[in-house]
Order: C-alpha cells, then sequence, then structure tokens
C-alpha cells in the first residue's frame, strides 16, 4: 500500500514537471518569478517589485557596470500589489537589501484581474507561508486554491501539447532574463497617445492602500528604505490625481517618490527609439538610459556603496554581463535576419 | 457540492477520519450531520423542503404503525371472543384509518413534488391554449427545484407505503429516519433505496475494514473515471450536435445519439458508483443501480438492467398497486367478457403499462419530451410483447438464441432502439426531436464528418484518442464484469496487478480527466431529476 | 391445484410447473406473467392477491402459489 502511494507520487511529480507551461521559448514572462531562487548569491543592494513597468525598464547589469550596485528584479506580468508585497515578504526571507524598489503602477487594480497573470505570479515561488497567502489574496472566482498547491490540476490538460521543451526543461531551465531583467532590443517608435479616458473616481483604493502600508511597515522593520516609481512608460495613462495621492502618501511616510514620466528629457529619453511597442515599454536602449540616471540617483541618495571591488562578486558578474552580452548579440542578429525577435513574436504582449 | 468538486473530496476525507475514530454508536450520527452539511451546501431553503418530507413522513408512518399495534392488541385481548367476521370488521375499520393517513401524506410529499416540478410545466402548457383564445398568459413560478427532490421524495414514499402494508414497522427515532431519507451519498441522483436494505446498515456501525474501503475507494476512482474522463469530455460535442439542430442534421444526429448514449451511461454509472463506492468506504452496502444495461438483448431486459432501483419502484408502487386494483381487476372482467379472452385479458396489462410509463416519462422531467419519451417505451414493450409469439416461432424455426452473431444483432439493435428512443432526451421539444431523427433517413451527409466534421464539434483529435480508450476501458470492464467483480477478480490475481490498476486509473483521472479551467464543471446529468 | 397449473400453462406452455421451483429467480415470470395471474386468480378462486404478497417466495413455484392462494382464502 505504501509502496503503491509512493509510485503514484512519484509519478505524478514526474507528470507535474512535465506538465507545467516551460516559459523557454516564447512567453517568457512566466519564467522570470522562479529564477531569482536559484541565483547562488542572494545579497542585492536593491530589490525592484512590481509589474513589467520594472523587469521591461530596469537594467541590474547597468546597475552593476556603472555603480557597483547589485541588484535583482522580482517583477512579473500584471503583478498587482499583493502578489508584490508578499513576493517582497518572501524575498525578505533569503535577504536584507538596503533599498526596496517598487512601481506603484498596480495600485490602479483593486481586485484579481487575470488567472493566467496569477500563474505567471505565483507558480515560480516555492511552497511558502507568503505563497499560500498571495494564493489567497488573488484567485479570480473560477480559480481553485489546491490548484497552486498541485499544480498538475491545472496544467493536466496540456498533455496534448506537449513538445519538446516541456521534456527538456522539465527539471533543470535555463536562465532567461538579466537579474529579472527581461531584455528587448527591438524599436517601435510612439507614434500616437491614446488619449486617457475620464474616470468616474480617482480614489486609489482602500485594499491597495492597505497592501502599500503594509509594505512600508515591513520595509520599516526590516530597516529598508522604501523607494516608490512611477516608470516612464507612457500607457496605461498614469492620471494627474493618482500621483498626487501616491505623492502624498510618500510625504506622510517619508518615502521617496519619483515619478519617472516628469523626468524624461533629463534621462534622455527617446519615444522614437527607446520603446519597443510603441510606449509601453523601453527597449534596451531606453532601459540602459533610465537604469544609469536612477543608479546615480540611489547611489547618492542611499550612500550604496560601489561593490566592483568585491572579487567574489565581481567574479558572478562579469558572468552575468557576458551571458547579456550575448543575448543582446543574439537578438541583434535575429532582427536583422528576421525583422522579428523570435521568442516575443508569437503572441502580443500588452502588459 | 457537486461530487466533482474539490470542496466534496475534502468534504469526505474529513467525514472518513472521524467516522472511523469516534464510537461506533455516534457514527450514524455524524453521517446524519454529513448529509446535513452536503444538503445545505445547496441552499438552506432545500435543507427546509426536505425536512418537511422528513417530519411528515415520520409522524404519519409513526401513526400508521400505532395503529397496527392497537390492532394486533385488541386481536391479541379478545382473542377467544372475537369472531372471525368481528375480527375482519375490526381490521378493515383500522385499515380504513391506515389509509386515510396514507393517502394525506402521498398527498402531502408527492404534492410538494408536483407543485415544484411541474408547475411551471402546467402553466406553459395553459398559456399555449391560452394564445389560442388570446387570453393574457401567466407567469411562471420562480422556485429551483431543490437537490435530489425526486429521490428523497420516492424514498420516503416507498418507505410509507412499506409501513402502511406492514412490511416493517416504522423507525421511532427522528434522527435515524431523517438520515434514510437524506444519506448524503444517494441524495443527489439515487439508487433509490428500500429501509429494509439500507436502514440497518446505517444505524449499525462499522469497524474499519480494510477491504471495504479499499474496495470503495477503488469504486469511487472508477466512478471519477467514467465522470471525468469520458463523460465531461464528450459533453461538449453532445450539446454542438443538439443545441445546434439547424446545423447538424443527417448523420451527425446518428453521431449524437451514440454520443449522447456513451455520455449518458459514463455520467450516470460512474456517478452511481461513486455513490456506491462512498457507502462502501463506510461500511454500507447499497443495492447496485446498473447491470451492463447496453449489453441487454430487448427492450424489456434493458429496463431491467438500468436504473434498476427506479424500475422496482415503479414495479412495486405504481405498477402491481394499479394493475392489481379493484376497478383494474373488475376492467379485466369486463374486458373479457366484452373483448374476448385473449384479448380481454391484455387490457388491464397494457393500461397499467401505460400509466406506468407515462408516470415515469414524467418523473424524469417537466416537458413533453420526456412524456413522449416514456410511451415511446411503452410502445415497444407491448409491441415486443405482441410479438412474443412470433419470435417463438422463429426460434423454433432457427435454432439461433445461442448463436454468437445473432446475440450480437439483438444488442446492437436494442442499443440503437434505446438510442433512438433517447433522442427525445436530447433536442429542445418534441418536434425537433422528430425532424432531427428523420433527417438520418433523408440527408445523406455521411461523407462530411470525414471532411472536418468531426473535428468541428468542439472536440480536438486528442479528445477522439482519450474518448475511444475510455469507451474501450469501459467495455473492457464490463466484459470482465460478466464473471462477477472486476475487483474481486483483480484482488484474486495478484495484489500487484490490483495496485496497478488503481494507479492507472488516478493518474488518468489527474490527466485525462476534463476538469478545470477550460472545462465547464458539469453537473450530473441524473441532478435534475 | 390443477386448475392453477392450467392458468400458468395457457401462459408458458413450454415449463414444466409441476417441477419447476424458481420461475421469479430464473426469470421464466415476469411482471406482467403476475398480474395476468393474479387476475386469473382473481376469477378462479375469488382471493385478491395483495401486493406486499408479491414475493418471490410466493410466486417461484406453482406449489407455493397454491399455497399462498389457500392461505388468502383462509383469512379471507
Amino acid at each position: 500500500m505504501a509502496i503503491a502511494a509512493l509510485i503514484t507520487i512519484v509519478i505524478l511529480i514526474f507528470l507535474q514537471n512535465l506538465l507545467m507551461p516551460k516559459y523557454m521559448s516564447e512567453i517568457l514572462e512566466g519564467a522570470l518569478i522562479s529564477e531569482y531562487y536559484s541565483e547562488d548569491i542572494k545579497d542585492h543592494d536593491v530589490i525592484f517589485i512590481g509589474d513589467c513597468e520594472v523587469y521591461e525598464n530596469f537594467s541590474p547589469i547597468t546597475l552593476w557596470k556603472e555603480y557597483g550596485i547589485t541588484s535583482f528584479i522580482r517583477g512579473s506580468a500584471q503583478q498587482l500589489i499583493w502578489h508584490s508585497y508578499y513576493l517582497l515578504e518572501d524575498t525578505l526571507k533569503y535577504e536584507k537589501p538596503d533599498v526596496v524598489v517598487f512601481n506603484v503602477l498596480s495600485m490602479m487594480y483593486d481586485e484579481p484581474q487575470n488567472e493566467a497573470y496569477n500563474r505567471m505570479a505565483l507558480d515560480g515561488m516555492p511552497l511558502s507561508l507568503s505563497k499560500l497567502k498571495s494564493i489567497k489574496a488573488s484567485m479570480v472566482e473560477e480559480e481553485k486554491f489546491i490548484t497552486y498547491i498541485f499544480p498538475i490540476l491545472r496544467y493536466h490538460s496540456r498533455w496534448d501539447e506537449l513538445s519538446g521543451e516541456d521534456f527538456k526543461y522539465m527539471f533543470k531551465k535555463d536562465k532567461i532574463t538579466h537579474n529579472g531583467y527581461l531584455m528587448r532590443v527591438d524599436v517601435k517608435p510612439v507614434t500616437t497617445i491614446p488619449r486617457a479616458r475620464k474616470l468616474p473616481n480617482y480614489e486609489l483604493s482602500d485594499i491597495c492602500y492597505d497592501y502599500l502600508k503594509k509594505m512600508t511597515a515591513l520595509c520599516k522593520e526590516n530597516d529598508i528604505e522604501l523607494v516608490l516609481i512611477k516608470a516612464p512608460s507612457i500607457y496605461p495613462h498614469w492620471y494627474d490625481e493618482w500621483d498626487e495621492q501616491i505623492e502624498d502618501y510618500a510625504s506622510e511616510n517619508g518615502l521617496l517618490y519619483i515619478n519617472f514620466l516628469k523626468y524624461t528629457d533629463e534621462i534622455g529619453i527617446d519615444f522614437q527609439t527607446d520603446t519597443y511597442d510603441a510606449g509601453l515599454h523601453l527597449n534596451l536602449s531606453g532601459a540602459e538610459k533610465l537604469t544609469k540616471y536612477f543608479g546615480k540617483l540611489l547611489s547618492d541618495e542611499f550612500n550604496l556603496a560601489d561593490r566592483r571591488d568585491d572579487e567574489q562578486l565581481s567574479k558572478v558578474w562579469i558572468e552575468k554581463e557576458a551571458f547579456y552580452i550575448d543575448i543582446m548579440e543574439k537578438q541583434y542578429a535575429e532582427l536583422e535576419e528576421l525583422g522579428y525577435i523570435k521568442a516575443f513574436n508569437s503572441k502580443k504582449n500588452e502588459e | 457540492m457537486l461530487f466533482t468538486s474539490y470542496n466534496f473530496i475534502l468534504f469526505l476525507v474529513v467525514l472518513f477520519i472521524i467516522y472511523y475514530l469516534i464510537p461506533k454508536k455516534y457514527q450514524w450520527m455524524l453521517l446524519l450531520l454529513g448529509s446535513f452539511v452536503f444538503y445545505s451546501y445547496s441552499g438552506w431553503d432545500n435543507v427546509a423542503y426536505i425536512t418537511v418530507t422528513i417530519l411528515a413522513t415520520y409522524f404519519v408512518s409513526l401513526k400508521i404503525g400505532q395503529l397496527y399495534e392497537q390492532q394486533d392488541s385488541y386481536i391479541k385481548e379478545n382473542k377467544g371472543s372475537l369472531a372471525r367476521e368481528d375480527r375482519k370488521k375490526y381490521k378493515a375499520k383500522i385499515n380504513a384509518k391506515q389509509k386515510k393517513y396514507l393517502l394525506l401524506c402521498l398527498l402531502f410529499d408527492l404534492g410538494i413534488l408536483a407543485v415544484l416540478k411541474y408547475t411551471n410545466f402546467v402553466i406553459s402548457n395553459i398559456n399555449s391554449i391560452g394564445n389560442l383564445f388570446k387570453a393574457t398568459e401567466i407567469s411562471f413560478l420562480d422556485i429551483a427545484l431543490p437537490m435530489g427532490i425526486s429521490f428523497y421524495t420516492f424514498q420516503s414514499v416507498g418507505y410509507l407505503v412499506d409501513v402502511y402494508r406492514g412490511k416493517y414497522a416504522p423507525e421511532k427515532n427522528l434522527g435515524k429516519f431523517a438520515l434514510f431519507v437524506s444519506f448524503f451519498p444517494q441524495l443527489v441522483q439515487g439508487p433509490i433505496s428500500r429501509f429494509d436494505d439500507l436502514g440497518e446498515q446505517l444505524y449499525a456501525g462499522h469497524s474499519f475494514d480494510y477491504k471495504n474501503v479499499s474496495f470503495g475507494i477503488q469504486r469511487i476512482l472508477w466512478g471519477f473515471f467514467k465522470k471525468l474522463v469520458i463523460a465531461d469530455r464528450i459533453l461538449v460535442g453532445v450539446n454542438t450536435i443538439t443545441q445546434n439542430p439547424e446545423t447538424y442534421q443527417g448523420i451527425y444526429v446518428f453521431l449524437g445519439m451514440i454520443f449522447y448514449a456513451v455520455q449518458l451511461y459514463a455520467d450516470f454509472t460512474g456517478g452511481i458508483d461513486i455513490t456506491i463506492g462512498i457507502a462502501q468506504v463506510f461500511g454500507i452496502e447499497l443495492k447496485e443501480n446498473f447491470q451492463r444495461p447496453f449489453f441487454s438483448k430487448s427492450i424489456v431486459e434493458y429496463w431491467r438492467r438500468w436504473h434498476i432501483t427506479m424500475g422496482t419502484w415503479f414495479r412495486d408502487y405504481v405498477f402491481y398497486p394499479v394493475s392489481i386494483s379493484s376497478p383494474m381487476l373488475k376492467l379485466s372482467k369486463f374486458s373479457r367478457k366484452h373483448l374476448g379472452e385473449k384479448l380481454g385479458k391484455k387490457v388491464p396489462v397494457y393500461l397499467s403499462t401505460i400509466i406506468v410509463w407515462s408516470a415515469t416519462g414524467i418523473w424524469h422531467g417537466a416537458s413533453w419530451n420526456f412524456i413522449v419519451w416514456g410511451l415511446l417505451n411503452c410502445l415497444v414493450i407491448i409491441v415486443s410483447q405482441e410479438f412474443e409469439p412470433l419470435y417463438a416461432k422463429f426460434h423454433s424455426k432457427f435454432n439461433v438464441r445461442h448463436n454468437f452473431f445473432f446475440r450480437l444483432f439483438q444488442v446492437a439493435r436494442t442499443f440503437l432502439l434505446m438510442c433512438s428512443i433517447r433522442i427525445l432526451d436530447c433536442y429542445r421539444n418534441v418536434g425537433i426531436s422528430f425532424k432531427m431523427y428523420f433527417s438520418m433517413f433523408t440527408n445523406w451527409n455521411f461523407g462530411e464528418i470525414f471532411n472536418g466534421g468531426l473535428l468541428g464539434l468542439g472536440l480536438k483529435k486528442s479528445d477522439y484518442i482519450v474518448l475511444i480508450f475510455g469507451i474501450i476501458i469501459m467495455t473492457v470492464f464490463s466484459l470482465i464484469q460478466r464473471k462477477g467483480s472486476v475487483r474481486e477478480q483483480l484482488t484474486e490475481k495478484s495484489d500487484v496487478l490490483q495496485y496497478a490498476v488503481g494507479i492507472a486509473l488516478f493518474v488518468s483521472i489527474i490527466t485525462f480527466g476534463a476538469y478545470g479551467i477550460g472545462y465547464d464543471s458539469n453537473q450530473f446529468i441524473y441532478n435534475q431529476f | 391445484m390443477e386448475s392453477l397449473i392450467e392458468i400458468l400453462e395457457e401462459l408458458h406452455p413450454e415449463v414444466d410447473f409441476e417441477e419447476h421451483k424458481s420461475l421469479i429467480d430464473d426469470k421464466v415470470l415476469d411482471s406482467f406473467d403476475i398480474i395476468t395471474l393474479i387476475s386469473e386468480i382473481h376469477e378462479e378462486y375469488d382471493v385478491r392477491v395483495p401486493v406486499d404478497e408479491i414475493i418471490p417466495e410466493n410466486f417461484n413455484s406453482a406449489q407455493s402459489l397454491y399455497s399462498l392462494i389457500q392461505r388468502l382464502q383462509d383469512e379471507g
């Protein structure tokens, strides 16, 4: 009996690993969250949390190369504020950074949005109390808690769309990001800026404030500087009314809040060349410009030490730089040859 | 709480653990509590309905039982002095009282069922007649049918009639009686149990028995396999065809018929497997409800093997009482005198048959579809009864009764006949059902299904592969079952084999089950009855 | 008893009712036969077989059916 149970469990674990999506050659955003946990040295000065406006717009490699700051982006597609909070809680179990940077765009969502994004934010986390709480906070109506504990219950029907990739990456995955940064080198200039719809209510919701407060408290407890930012993506529209509320919150709590939308000229962002999807996200060139600007600010404001002298760290980061350049060159080559980048061509990624 | 929901599985596990931890004398109370929890999930108003039925049936059956006791003690007391005539008179007096109570309670129990289930059907019929005269329409009653009402009402009625007939004394403990009516595994879709089969088992107390528990779990797994891997998968195809009668005609109707047969079988027998398996895990043996019905060689045999507890319920509580009631016996006398011995004898039998099948039809659903469905079943049964002498002649001439191919022919004929009648179960109304049925013979579009038609029904190639394997497995299990319980046979062969089958079933349910996001969670078909 | 056998043979000429002891269990008699039987018995012996007496034990053989009739006549 016990043996039968054991065999069943082994088979199911095997199947679960096989059936879960791998996100290795498309929908790369799905691979973001889990990458952090396979980092050898979890010692970062700065942790970014937030949605695509962090993992597409900031480059930790640049931050290292320019300022010797170590950082990791814990971003995922349409990461909502409860995801962010619990992700931070989880991260703090592994390390205590000096600064946590949170992108405030998700303050606009006060309820769970979409099963697929929940999955991308949650499946990559190892089982922990934070994860369980995050699941509970995130589920949309059609979702079942247990399917997060046993993802095979969610992905079982993928058996008829398995590919070589699913077998290849069953137990070990490739690295996709550069400390959480998902690189894109292609360009799609801004042509028109969609007009912002009038909203019936500009009040950011209480639920979001609750999580923001919890996040503020958590950082305070751990002696971490919390920095609120709004990345310079011109869409979705960041309303002035929202900006004021965040401004107020920051000053009440003694936090630094930077709305980069106001500094695009200073940063030098050119929306004709620095975005890959007409203004939603920056491309590599834009991200590097923004990172350089922000890095200076960070090291000035918070006295972050330049750690490029640290031999052990340098060794790791040299490898990371090489990988960064490698991917960059591959993307340029694909772009030249095909006119697009394979990994990002299969679907329109809107967020 | 659906059988196929995670909540239900959790509920079962918790109940199971507590059940075998507490002293045996409290086990039945736990089952009652569990049934109550299970039922309250479907809404408190539903709890109210079942409670009312339980209370009414309980008190009336007690009263009838008391009258029996009164009668017995009276006869005993006056044993010497009572003349036979007087005794008869006294019995008749008591019986008349009992009858009054019986009728009152029947009217009440069945009345609730009738009002909830048939009011809107009656209204819609009145409205369509009213329309002819331009009358204003009556608005529909806005009540959802309580879960399992047909089943618990029938079970209560059977109990009440049995008490009235003196088959057994009424249960004195209200809680115990309530458990008999509301025992949760069978509440949703049967089987319809009899008190003398089930009662004692529910109250007896059971110690943990490895074989019962493991057999029960195996049975549950088998039920889930049928329900999740087969029924819920093929359902998409059935719905696509039957809900778009303009698009899918001819060969598609045939395909829909076969699909529906598979779906209904896998869904209903799978549900019953789960029910019986759960009861077995608790050490309780429920009556079987199916006996490989699709292997039947005639429609009469089919109805002996399909939904058995419903068939025997109708036989014992409708067919027999009606057919040997004194008006019927009088009719028999009359018709024999006027129509001749041969024909006259048949009149009461067939009349009773028609009554029973109309009742069976309307029980299945409040619509003309089901009434016509019932009457068609009835027609086939009567016709085959009439052809009996012809068959006998045929068989005396050609000795094929035991010929494999002839039997295969009989099985196929019965299957297709039942599929044809069941078409009324699929389409919106009687007219469309018949139109679609005849399109099979007029619309020759056989080629279409292989020109992409099959893949246009919402089923992918992989779905067909799973379905084909699933159906083969079901058939093989049925064939093995002819020699007795599959689980017994597996255990006898070897433990390893038994475990291997168990593991394979479990893993296939998890992997190939049509559940979760992307599939609608489907209620068991029989839930609605 | 003889008239009962006659009634039975009329229903199923191919069965030896003197010998057969499991008419119900072997499915020789179906529910149609049973109600036909009951109405014939009503005719012949002037007893009504009540529904609760329709149990296999009473109908499995001609002998047991006959004793049922006698019992009912006695109680009459």
